[in-house]
């Protein structure tokens, strides 16, 4: 068929009909790329988006606000799931204000999973905070590094002021089987809220 | 450690201006899955477009593949497929996405999905 791309894996099966997608997110480095990576059975693939930021700051002065622009990336990967159904998995970073790219991004995602370093868990405010805003429901995975500090699940709770119903639970970004269970407690999650709002 | 709930006033909400227009051509999500149409002339599209049907013509992919594989800016991507989805070259395979909740059934087979992977 004269297709631009050598290997046919790079395409979907001809059956796939549906496309669902989740949202891996966090601040810097603690472990998007990886997790995605994982997970994925195509060569990770990264969209970069020139976004405007408005200045945070300036509303309060009354003056005219001020952009700058920087360049995005996402990194995202794909699992098919069966024969008619693919997901996407992206991988976001959660320490700036992109409010074109949380719109895009959260627009049609089931939810996401939230990255999270025992080292430093007050970096993972602010994307709980966008995901709030962006009413995304989320589960939380603490991606453990070596070294890092243990903590019990009630003091991590409060820390994060976790909702009781909320899944945290604990992963190896680099471990297929680990990443693979904290998207099912992200999604079994899903399931049960979308049954009871059903009900 | 601080509680979260001890911070969370002080570092939202932020009121951020979104000065820009939104783009005319709002149908494409990034998983909104594309396929080149059977058929269709591509003499007079634009070696952008071009490189769009040489990608597409292999199979389906996503709007994020075609933007991961071509290296276009996702805006860039979104107004070319607009207008090869216009002219007949391409055709979208889900539908547009909604923000209603998601349907129990697809939930129910992501979840499938996932543990068949265990
Ligand atoms: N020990 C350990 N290291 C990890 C784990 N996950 C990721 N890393 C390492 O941590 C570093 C950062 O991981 P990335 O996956 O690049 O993190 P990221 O969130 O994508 O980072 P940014 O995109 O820069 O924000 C890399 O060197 C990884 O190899 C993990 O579960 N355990
Ligand atoms: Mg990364």
């Amino acid at each position: 068929m004269g297709s631009a791309l050598a290997s046919e894996d790079v395409y979907l099966p001809d059956t796939v009909q549906t496309a669902v997608k989740l949202l891996v997110v966090g601040h810097f480095a603690v472990g998007k790329t990886t997790f995605v990576g994982t997970l994925s059975e195509i060569r990770p693939l990264r969209t970069e988006e020139t976004m405007s930021q408005a200045g945070a700051h300036t509303d309060d002065l009354g003056g005219v606000p001020h952009k700058t622009t920087t360049t995005v990336a996402l990194d995202f990967g794909r699992l098919t799931l069966n024969e008619h159904l693919v997901l996407y998995l992206f991988g976001a970073p959660g320490q700036q204000r992109f409010t074109q790219l949380w719109r895009d991004m959260t627009q049609g995602a089931l939810g996401a999973l939230v990255l999270a370093d025992t080292r430093r868990l007050e970096h993972s405010y602010d994307v709980m905070g966008l995901l709030e805003e962006h009413g995304l429901p989320y589960a939380v995975a603490v991606n453990h590094f070596d070294g890092a500090p243990v903590f019990a699940e009630e003091d991590l709770r409060e820390v994060l002021d976790l909702l009781p119903e909320i899944p945290l639970v604990t992963c190896d970004a680099r471990d297929t089987r680990s990443s693979t269970q904290a998207l099912i407690s992200l999604v079994q999650y899903l399931y049960t809220r979308n049954t009871q709002e059903h009900a | 450690m601080t509680p979260r709930s001890a911070k969370r006033g002080l570092v939202r909400p932020y009121v951020i201006t979104d000065g820009r227009a939104h783009p005319t051509r709002n149908t494409f999500d990034l998983v909104t899955l594309v396929s080149a149409a059977q058929g269709g002339d591509l003499a007079g599209l634009s070696p952008e477009k071009r490189r769009v049907m040489a990608l597409c013509r292999g199979g389906s992919l996503s709007v994020a593949e075609v933007v991961g594989h071509l290296q276009i800016p996702v805006s860039v991507t979104k107004v070319l497929l607009g207008d090869l989805v216009d002219s007949g070259h391409i055709l979208t395979r889900s539908p547009i996405p909604s923000a209603e909740l998601p349907d129990i059934k697809i939930l129910q087979e992501v979840l499938d999905g996932l543990r068949a992977r265990l």
